[in-house]
């Protein structure tokens, strides 16, 4: 194929999985308005209950439960594998690593955040945190389209094997970064449900998952493994390259600031978690607070900031 | 950070304290973890207006721009340090006592790590089973067989094997000592980066220079255009390199979308190194060049004109390359000939430099469409009078100070005009002449030296490596109580995590597995 084929087929691959990977948020909420009918079931049982013949209608909504949770997987799956042939053939037309720009960063980004997560389903049954993981990787993809940029080469302050390094470390924190988030998001929920709920009203999705506690372990499992590739990223290999590229290894650009920003704020998380008084809502709210500072420095500084890291064209 | 923190007593009883007392509750105060914490929040809410506000160290015409937009706003701001954040006194107090409250509780931290260190493994607790993870099984091995076997499945434990009087054989086994041993090393480091960037800093210089294709530059304080040092530092240091700039090479994209990005720069040309050596560099972005520990950066290029004025009376007043910085990316420069030497009365020039000029329209201005160098039009007025570089006072090379001179006109009265491709030349009115007699190119170079930058680089590398052991390791106890009941042993076994994270559930049943002992008699209560 020529670069051009190449950069076209990626085109069509990434918007295509921009579509099944809402596709599988869809039934991922489908999943979750299934478990909502748990709750009406006893209802549901008398009603239905003489005919024998049918499936329950408790069992239909279990199998119906399980169904839309594999189809959501699935198409995750599928999306992830679409969205790399549409990564790779990218690279391919570029002729370089495709991670060069606002667009790309969005996209392989996604990427490592779906890896990360069908992985973790796999080991520790993260299902649970589907809808929000493939909800925020489709509008990050969607956004990418509006600052789509055609493949090719990269402006030469970007002509560094660090590209590879810096970036790919920013992005594989990323991925932790979001998954912690969703799991520190639904932590709020769940210990506050767990407190104010009554026993017998506890039905629908968020009974389906694991106990606040657990929500709590994973996202310290995973921010605690995102840390220190953050700052590898953000501490270690960005200083070595700006030294390279710019004569200094820390400047207070803006993307440096907010980086900085990031590492502090989770340096904060991961005391918190240690600290009587913030254990808890406090350390979840700070692991939150820490993604937003994660998301505004590849949103907010790549696009109203004028600094260095102006790569988002 | 102190994992412990004790609510202050002291203030129901502040009345009696005396300073000494003062002085400890206020050293507790710092070095609390809560304290610690708030700093760290504080310090990154303290970062965010650096980002949003132009900063001088970054960007010193970006803070000029934004007073001439905020004329009341800017100087309340200054007054405040809002363009100097990251060196301002409220910035550098929040992490100077972050640092105090790091060292506060290091070292206890450490005291405290070194005893451990030396420690033997705690003995258990008396009701084994009480734990939230244990288990209490039976078997035919005889005690001792029991202890040999947890010594093979606590491989990497330290052991402590105890018989007590009533024939209870007690191992204690405790293991994840790293872990506090990372986090030392991951504290002491960040101390140890914030004292190489510091001293990097005050040792350091930096500064920049523009340097035409054919010319050279020497490494004194006068060939520098912007240079800045820290307090340290002292200019004669300077190490005396001096560089010969033979080609300036930039290309861009040509086709598609993003043309006219740049695609490569590069500087070529040869250094004299201060002991002698020679060489030839080639200079590109990402790749500097090192002369006794000062690096050369290639940070930008532009155009260099070269030009010669004649004066009426036939003189060459002027002739040399004059660079024009450029102001966007299609290269339209900007610049200023000053020609001192012209007679009867000093000339000078300003305008512009378009490396790729398109003409709309007969009265339009020329505009560039592209920055490589493919219909290079230099475009000047004219002013003659007092140039003004007598009066003592430093000048811009880049400005021109019309306030003794007087614009060149036509008879029409308007203003005279000069446009030239390279090697044309003009006429002005009172018979001056200027030639545009080639183009060159220059680079701008940034050379700087930040002294001990290994320092931080290492700091931080071996922080991390201390983070991940901190963060990574789990500490845990485990402790095994056999005793001879007739025929046959009666084992407790139980496990607790320091750090309550790990599987220890599934971890004691490996355990037990290991120990290859029987089925478990009962299944102790779990909580």
């Amino acid at each position: 194929m020529s670069l051009e084929q190449y950069a076209q087929f990626s085109n069509y691959a990434i918007a295509s999985a921009t579509v099944v990977l809402g596709l599988a948020f869809l039934a991922y909420l489908v999943q979750w308005a299934v478990a909502r009918k748990v709750a009406a079931e006893p209802v549901l049982v008398a009603a239905g209950g003489a005919d024998t013949a049918v499936e329950s209608p408790s069992e239909e909504t279990e199998t119906r439960f399980t169904m839309a949770g594999s189809i959501g997987y699935s198409l995750t799956s599928l999306a992830a594998l679409v969205l790399l042939a549409g990564l790779v053939t990218r690279g391919l037309a570029a002729e370089r690593v495709p991670w060069g720009n606002m667009y790309e960063f969005g996209c392989a980004a996604v990427m490592c955040a779906l890896i990360a997560y069908l992985a973790l389903v796999k080991v520790w049954d993260i299902d649970w945190v589907g809808s929000i993981i493939t909800g925020i990787g489709t509008v990050v993809l969607g956004a990418s389209m509006l600052v789509y940029v055609p493949a090719g080469p990269l402006v030469p302050a970007l002509h560094s094997y660090w590209l590879v390094m810096h970036v790919l470390a920013a992005m594989i924190a990323g991925a932790a970064f979001v998954i912690g988030a969703a799991a520190s998001a639904l932590f709020l929920v769940k210990s506050r449900a767990e407190k104010r709920t009554p026993e017998e009203a506890r039905t629908g999705m968020l009974w389906r998952m694991p106990s606040a506690a657990r929500m709590d372990q994973l996202a310290y499992r995973v921010n605690a493994f995102a840390f220190p590739v953050w700052t590898f990223a953000a501490l270690i290999s960005g200083p070595i390259w700006a030294q390279y590229a710019w004569g200094r290894y820390w400047g207070w650009d803006p993307k440096e600031v907010w980086a900085f920003i990031t590492w502090v704020v989770y340096a904060g998380y991961l005391h918190a978690r240690a600290t009587a008084g913030w254990k808890g809502k406090a350390a979840a709210i700070l692991c939150l607070v820490g993604f937003a500072t994660f998301v505004f420095n590849f949103v907010g500084v790549n696009l109203f900031v004028p600094g260095l890291h102006s790569y988002a064209k | 950070m102190s994992e412990k923190t004790k609510k202050s007593k002291g203030t129901s009883l502040a009345p009696e304290l005396g300073w000494r007392e003062m002085l400890r509750w206020l050293w507790r105060q710092v070095t609390s973890m809560r304290t610690a914490l708030f700093l760290l929040l504080l310090l990154a809410i303290a970062a965010v207006p650096g980002s949003l506000i132009p900063q001088r160290g970054v960007d010193a015409q970006a803070v000029q721009s934004y007073f001439a937009r905020n004329p009341t706003l800017a100087p309340v701001l200054d007054d405040l340090g809002f363009f100097s954040v990251y060196t301002s006194p409220w910035f550098s107090a929040i992490y100077l006592l972050l640092m105090v409250s790091l060292v506060g509780c290091i070292i206890p931290r450490a005291i405290l790590y070194a005893k451990a260190l030396r420690a033997r493994p705690p003995r258990a607790p008396r009701n084994l089973l009480r734990l939230p993870v244990s288990e209490s099984l039976e078997t035919d091995a005889s005690p001792e067989d029991v202890v040999v076997a947890a010594r093979t499945a606590l491989r990497g434990h330290r052991v402590d094997v105890v018989t007590h009087d009533d024939g209870t054989t007690e191992v204690r086994a405790e293991k994840g000592y790293l872990r506090e041993a990372g986090n030392l090393v991951f504290h002491v480091s960040l101390v140890v980066v914030l004292v190489g960037v510091a001293a990097g800093a005050l040792l350091g210089y930096r500064g920049s220079a523009v340097v035409v294709e054919g010319t050279g530059f020497s490494n004194s304080l006068t060939q520098y255009d912007e240079f800045s040092s820290g307090a340290w530092f002292e200019p004669d240091d300077l190490p005396p390199f001096s560089l010969q700039m033979d080609d300036v090479e930039a290309r861009f994209q040509t086709t598609g979308e993003q043309r006219g990005a740049p695609r490569l720069f590069r500087a070529k040309g040869s250094y004299t190194a201060p002991d002698g050596d020679t060489g030839d560099f080639d200079i590109q972005v990402n790749h500097p060049l090192s002369v006794d520990g000062t690096d050369v950066f290639l940070v930008g290029q532009g155009y260099a004109p070269v030009v010669k004025v004649t004066d009426p009376e036939g003189n060459v007043a002027f002739d040399g390359p004059v660079p024009f910085l450029p102001e966007d990316p299609t290269y339209t420069s900007s610049g200023v000939v000053k020609v001192p030497d012209a007679q009867p009365y000093q000339i000078g020039f300003q305008g512009f430099f378009l490396p790729t000029a398109v003409t709309t329209g007969d009265d339009e201005a020329s505009v560039s469409v592209f920055p490589a160098a493919a219909n290079p039009i230099l475009g000047l007025f004219a002013w003659t009078g007092d140039l003004g570089l007598d009066d003592g006072v430093p000048q811009s090379v880049y400005v021109l100070d019309k306030d003794g001179m007087e614009q060149v006109k036509n008879e029409d009265g308007s203003n005279f005009r000069i446009s030239l491709s390279p090697g044309q030349e003009q006429e002005l009115p009172d018979g001056t002449t200027i030639q545009f007699v080639e183009l060159r190119q220059f680079a701008r170079l940034q050379i700087a030296a930040s002294p001990g930058k290994v320092v931080p680089l290492v700091g931080v590398s071996v922080g991390v490596l201390g983070l991940i052991l901190s963060l990574a390791i789990k500490p845990r106890r485990t402790w095994i109580r056999a005793r001879r009941d007739g025929s046959r042993t009666i084992v407790e076994v139980a496990a607790l995590d320091r750090v309550p994270r790990g599987d220890v559930t599934g971890d004691l049943d490996d355990l037990l597995e290991r120990l290859a002992l029987e089925a478990p008699k009962e299944k102790a209560e779990r909580a």
